[in-house]
């Protein structure tokens, strides 16, 4: 009946998992038990779960990427802590159990923090930057939405009902195999990817669609944002290489599931098959992260020292380039394969190659801080500690990249400090960046400034502190994911490594704290105009929060800058204020289509990893009826009459008049 | 088809200003098109998978013992069949002629079923003489790949028989319209990547 599943599945005499999960599921049913007796369900579930809106999906994708940025920081300090003490001993984690965590951490960063803080922050601000009202494709959207947090759900499921994969965040062949991972830990994982992943792929195509057909009058190529180039690249790359990724899950679940022999030690199979497909997704896949933060610095630099992006087109070839370039390097994640000197030095050149349009972009942000009015506030901070920080990394990257030296650093903790190097410094500062940005075009409020600058120099000096120590006990010859150790020269630098993690904890602590005092203050820190940065895109022209439909007239784009355009000639300042013809705006309906289905999904996948086969039929059957309902509705939008657009709009105008008025009369 | 629409209502061509978002059918077509761009990477995967693996028989039967290529002729004959009339339907649902597309699309549905039909006794008549999936990495790899194209055509059906209950309940609506160029799109690609399985894995998996 529960095929696989019995109370055994339950770790009754693990301390940690239990108290952990304990923890989880108190705080879960007190949110939930706030939220039902102060009577807000009925608006969540009108205005939130079933919205289809691009605002509010991107900001349920940046929440659920930051509640799962403190389950992966909980992995996080606990290996820092675990490797600070099991010196000559077993310290507080068993194998079996260090193996799990670090398994989720990295899985975890990857696939539920980085990819849904980056999807969240293009589906808020892309439709906002091109002019229009919505995403290509609002529905699926939600959809999109709604599986990728069923893969965050079925992860942390696993916390309590079996267990997690002990084989590292890439399930490597023949680890990951039946004879050698026979649990349910394994399966968890693919399950948990697959699933994400189409919501991933639906997000990734809804995006191209948008930023290629959706764009307000005027706004051509060209004249785009430089966060909608690097959006179309990152969704382009997300297009052509989740497939990939899908395919050879596919394979390995095949493998475990009907004794196939894709990447079996015996019958032919061949595991180094395994390492070339997940790497080419892989390799792009880290650009995928990055490309975003890219887009996202230079908005900021660009609004924060009072000047246009320097560079414009060379970055738009830069961001291009690094979207080609990222699908010829994926072998030198292992040179230590076997593949002979010319394969390679082939990729070892590409890869260097690759540091080069990525060193244009570097230059381009300098020189638009060169001469500017720069303001010194979080985002450029976050953003300046990005260029210094990613430098490092970088360089750190083309030395990995020379064969010789990836032969001698492979798998060692010095690869483990760069590719944090690059993903802290380059994706989560872009993140944390683009999260102070839009936060007052989201909610109608600035985040706390002083805080968020503490939050920002303590991760900053806790990064450093953090990972600087682990160049040097990986130079020192320490491999990762080792559970203890007998060396005692690494001792001291993991010591202070530790430390560096307390540090970034007291940063995460004080974001959580900014984040409190700042909805407790958000009469004082209120944005009235919708442009509290002096910006100089279109998400700036329009109120914050943004209406439903964004914009009451969609505004016609003659320039780079679109907004700066219109803001600053005086002429134009007068015009834009004059009141507009309002028409009636459809806007598409809300629908619990993509709620529904992540049940059915999150459904089959429980049943899948257990093999409970009755309950894989009918949420299959479940998922199939709830696009039939979708098909088989009539109304798909609702309509919001001229005279409501034009109330709406109106008090923004009349903020922004008295404003200007106010500015002009000093 | 649809060519009529793609055309007439063409967006932001070179040289003019961009003239704003693109209309709704404009819009889905092109979605569809990228999803069929990212189908075709996965399928990509497969193939590459099956040309490292051709050779891995693990002393087990090779494609030219097992594969019967009158067979898979009269699958393919099928397939393209089914293309034509399916061509047929889109061009009665442009006409907004429900008989002739209802006609067209059971066509299409039955040659479909034809070629399942032809392609589960292939595997069947595999498994039953001992050259099962689980036999050698070749083998798992040609299952895999003409299996996940199987696949595609079964959920294609269903989505076949879907649209012609729509059509019959609520005629040609233009998000239904939407749907069917969607479909038919679906339907094509899955001949382009059956002509691959049929170069690929039939006619080069025979000679070696």
């Amino acid at each position: 009946m529960l095929g696989k599943l019995t109370w055994a599945a339950i770790p009754f005499d693990q301390p940690i998992p239990m108290i952990a999960s304990g923890v989880v599921a108190l705080s879960i049913l007190a949110i939930l038990a706030w939220v039902v007796i102060r009577g807000h369900l009925p608006y969540l579930w009108r205005e939130w779960i079933t919205s289809v809106d691009h605002k509010r999906i991107g900001v349920m994708y940046t929440l659920l990427a930051m509640v799962m940025l403190l389950r992966g920081f909980s992995d996080a300090i606990m290996m820092r802590a675990q490797q600070a003490v099991a010196f000559h001993g077993q310290g507080f984690l068993p194998p079996e159990h260090y193996d799990q965590i670090f398994s989720a951490h990295g899985t975890i960063m990857i696939f539920f923090v980085a990819m849904p803080f980056m999807i969240g922050l293009m589906n808020f601000v892309v439709p906002l930057q091109l002019g229009v009202r919505d995403v290509a494709f609002p529905t699926l959207n939600s959809v999109g939405f709604w599986l990728t947090a069923t893969g965050a759900l079925l992860i942390n499921i696993s916390l309590v009902v079996g267990e997690f994969a002990r084989t590292g965040w890439l399930p490597y062949p023949p680890l990951s195999e039946l004879t050698y991972s026979p649990g349910v830990g394994v399966d968890y994982y693919l399950w948990a990817i697959q699933i994400s992943g189409v919501g991933t792929l639906v997000s990734g195509i809804n995006l191209v669609t948008t930023v290629l057909k959706v764009r307000t009058r005027g706004m051509s190529y060209l004249r785009m944002p430089m966060f909608c180039w690097t959006t179309l690249a990152t969704n382009l790359l997300i297009v052509a290489a989740f497939p990939i990724l899908t395919a050879t899950l596919a394979m390995l679940l095949l493998d475990r599931y009907l004794g196939f022999h894709f990447f079996t030690n015996e019958a032919g199979g061949n595991m180094m098959m395994f390492m070339n497909l997940i790497w080419t997704w892989g390799h792009p896949e880290v650009y995928i992260l990055v490309l975003p933060a890219f887009g996202i610095f230079s908005e900021v630099f660009a609004t924060f020292s009072g000047k246009p992006l320097f560079g414009y087109r060379s970055m738009v070839a830069a961001t291009m380039a690094i979207c080609i370039l990222s699908f010829m390097v994926w072998l030198h994640h292992f040179f230590t394969m076997g593949a002979g000197a010319d394969v390679n030095a082939i990729f070892g050149i590409a890869t260097t190659i690759i540091a080069v349009p990525t060193g244009v972009k570097v230059f381009n942000w300098l020189f638009t801080m060169y001469g500017g009015k720069v303001r010194f506030q979080t985002p450029l901070l976050w953003s300046i500690g990005f260029m210094v920080t990613f430098i490092i990394g970088g360089m750190t990257g083309v030395l990995l990249a020379v064969p010789p030296a990836d032969f001698v650093l492979h798998n060692s903790l010095f690869l483990v400090a760069h590719f944090h190097n690059v993903l802290i410094g380059g994706m989560l500062f872009g993140a944390f960046a683009g999260y102070t940005y839009w936060f007052p075009k989201a909610f109608g409020f600035k985040l706390h400034e002083g805080l968020g600058q503490a939050a920002f120099w303590c991760w900053l000096v806790g990064f450093y502190v953090a990972f600087m120590p682990l160049y040097v006990v990986g130079l020192l010859g320490m491999t990762r994911r080792m559970q203890h150790y007998d060396v005692p020269e690494w001792r001291p630098w993991l010591i202070v490594a530790a430390f560096g993690a307390v540090l970034i904890l007291c940063g995460i602590v004080l974001q959580i704290v900014q984040l409190v005092v700042s909805i407790r203050q958000r009469a004082k820190l209120r944005d009235e105009t919708g442009d509290p940065w002096d910006g100089r895109s279109l998400e700036w022209a329009t109120a914050s929060p943004p209406p439903a439909f964004n914009f009451a007239v969609l505004p016609e784009v003659s320039g780079e800058d679109a907004y700066w355009k219109f803001k600053h000639p005086a002429t134009e300042q007068v015009r834009s204020l004059e009141r507009p013809e309002y028409r009636a705006i459809e806007i598409p309906r809300n629908s619990p289509t993509g709620f529904v289905c992540a049940f059915f999904a999150t459904m089959m996948g429980f049943a899948l990893i257990w093999h409970i086969w009755w309950m894989v039929a009918a949420g299959a059957i479940g998922a199939f009826a709830t696009f039939i309902v979708f098909a088989w509705r009539d109304h798909d939008e609702d309509i919001i009459p001229a005279a409501e657009v034009a109330r709406i709009d109106g008090s923004n105008r009349a903020q922004r008049h008295a404003i200007l008025s106010k500015e002009a009369a000093e | 088809m649809s060519t009529v629409a793609l055309t007439e209502a063409h967006h932001g061509s070179a040289g003019r200003e961009w003239s704003g978002p693109a209309p709704k059918r404009i819009v889905t077509g092109y979605g569809f098109w990228i999803f069929i761009l990212s189908d075709m990477v996965m399928f990509s995967a497969f193939f590459a998978t099956y040309a490292v693996l051709l050779g891995q028989t693990a002393g087990g039967p090779t494609g030219r013992e097992l594969f019967d290529l009158r067979n898979v002729a009269i699958e393919t004959a099928f397939l393209l069949a089914s293309s034509f009339t399916c061509g047929m339907a889109a061009i009665a649902a442009d006409e907004r002629n429900k008989i002739w597309f209802q006609l067209a699309m059971a066509v299409t549905c039955i040659f479909g079923l034809g070629f399942l039909t032809l392609e589960g006794q292939e595997f069947a008549s595999l498994v039953v003489r001992g050259a099962g999936p689980t036999r050698s990495a070749f083998l798992s790899a040609f299952f895999t790949l003409v299996g996940c194209h199987g696949l595609h055509v079964s959920g294609g059906i269903l989505w076949l028989v879907t649209m012609m209950a729509q059509v019959y309940a609520k005629g040609f609506r233009p998000d239904i319209q939407r749907r069917i160029l969607c479909f038919a799109l679906f339907w094509h690609a899955l001949d382009i990547i059956w002509i691959a399985v049929f170069t690929i894995v039939y006619l080069l998996g025979s000679a070696k």
